[in-house]
């Protein structure tokens, strides 16, 4: 317990006080949350936020290798996103046990892979990042490179970016 | 101001232009996927090899400016023919081209009755308007993105082009295109209609046995990784001059981006009969640069 104290004070640290606040002791941990993650104020969950539809065709969850397929792809996605000279400033003050969590739902979801999204929508969650179109460009190329190291052929690749394409329109806002 | 001086002159040239300046300027340089601008068309546009497309030519998005510069040699069996020139986008909205084609007889010169080696030669100015629509991330509408533009065409040896029947020595074209990435199926599709009277592209002048017409193109690519695009184009043309029959354009094309700013494109280009020698047909290869 006092690992997990110490580990979240570090995450507030390094997020800083006025981004997120810690679960208080005693406060209803929702099931889908994993330890670590800081409060975000409440939202009404839904598939919807994640954007866009599944896609049923089951040869593109295959493609990306199933559940755990699209689990190494988030993880080299995040690592990619938070080092990245292009994009590491959007993600400064990311939760990154959050994030990684719900880009896995969402990614899950999109694929047709059976997940549930409880993360909140493309507009609430990158209202203030104050993405450019090329830090845009920037993240799917980021997001190429991670699904060609899981081995993903290219014309899966662009099954999937199709379905993530049109969310420029709630993420780009300057 | 000096430096927007050299800031133009880099424009012009294709030059690549430090963040430093862009951020004094308050614009910025690049951000565009790889292959999305476009290859330059024979007119100069960002395009297909011989047609506009609706997309802007340069790397950069909606806060920026970019350019290309491009040289294209086409290998015919009685002719060769090459261009070059650059090309400038604004804000992904606006592009403006110049293009100098110079197009070779040869000994063909000397059977043409025109003299050994004798060369026709063109000048383009381009301009294009992105109108509505994203090619690229739009997915989940049928809207393609659409352009307007147009180009002014003026050719040298204005006297032998009247000769050969020939209205005019220059001339202005304008078009409209669509563009559409699918990106589900790894396929772009382009529409392209142009009003034109030239012949031959201008090269042997405009109009003749007929006025402006109305002329269909189409260009379908599919990307086989983000690097590589193969894909062929069709494009309808005139017939105005009463010596010698023109035919429609195709071609068969890969275009590969070595990087952000190099992109090759490799062409079998079929341009039919031209000026009564037949079976135009051969390579066509193009260096562009892009920033």
């Amino acid at each position: 317990m006092r690992i997990f104290s110490a580990s979240i004070a570090l995450i507030i640290a390094l997020a800083g006080p006025a981004v997120a606040q810690p679960l208080n002791e005693g406060d209803a941990v929702p099931a889908h949350m994993r330890e670590g993650e800081l409060h975000v104020d409440p939202y009404e969950i839904s598939n919807k936020n994640a954007g866009a539809d599944p896609i049923s065709d089951p040869s593109v969850l295959a493609a990306f290798n199933g559940r755990e397929g699209i689990a190494r792809i988030v993880d080299s996605f995040v690592e990619g996103v938070r080092t990245d000279p292009r994009t590491e400033k959007i993600f400064a003050a990311s939760d990154w046990v959050r994030l990684t969590r719900t880009l896995n739902e969402q990614f899950c979801y999109i694929l047709g892979g059976g997940c549930d999204y409880t993360g909140r929508d493309m507009k609430e969650v990158h209202r203030d990042h104050g993405v450019t179109t090329a830090e845009f460009a920037a993240v799917v190329e980021i997001l190429q490179a991670a699904m060609n190291e899981e081995g993903v052929p290219f014309r899966m690749q662009n099954r999937f970016l199709a379905k993530l394409a049109p969310m420029k329109r709630d993420t780009v806002t300057r | 101001m000096p430096l927007r001086a050299a800031m133009a002159a880099g424009i012009l040239i294709g030059a690549p232009v430090t963040a430093a300046h862009a951020d004094m300027l308050d614009f910025e340089t690049g951000g565009k996927l790889l292959l999305t601008r476009g290859v330059t068309d024979v007119d100069g546009a960002a395009g297909g090899g011989i047609t506009p497309w609706a997309v802007i030519a340069g790397n950069s998005t909606d806060r920026g400016i970019g350019g290309t510069a491009h040289y294209t040699y086409l290998d015919l069996p009685d002719y060769t023919f090459e261009s070059y020139g650059a090309a400038a986008g604004f804000y992904n909205r606006f592009e403006i081209s110049y293009s100098r084609q110079e197009f070779d007889t040869g000994s063909t010169g000397a059977a043409l009755g025109i003299g050994d080696g004798f060369t026709f030669n063109q000048d383009i100015v381009g301009a294009k308007l992105r109108l509505a629509g994203d090619a690229v991330y739009d997915q989940d509408k049928w809207l393609p993105q659409i352009a307007v533009g147009a180009f002014y065409k003026s050719a040298d040896h204005g006297p032998l082009l009247n000769a050969l029947g020939a209205e005019d020595d220059d001339g202005v074209e304008v078009y409209a295109s669509a563009t559409k990435l699918l990106l589900a199926q790894s396929l772009l599709l382009n529409a392209t209609l142009r009003y034109t009277d030239a012949n031959q592209n201008g090269l042997l002048g405009f109009g003749g046995t007929n006025d402006h017409q109305l002329q269909p193109e189409v260009s379908v690519a599919y990307m086989l990784s983000r690097r590589l695009v193969i894909g062929g184009e069709y494009r309808m043309k005139p017939d105005n001059l009463a010596f010698a029959q023109e035919e429609d354009w195709f071609d068969v094309f890969a275009a590969y981006a070595l990087n952000r700013n190099v992109t090759l494109t490799a062409a079998y280009a079929d341009l039919g009969s031209i000026a009564t020698f037949e079976d135009q047909r051969g390579l066509y290869l193009s260096l562009q640069l892009g920033f």
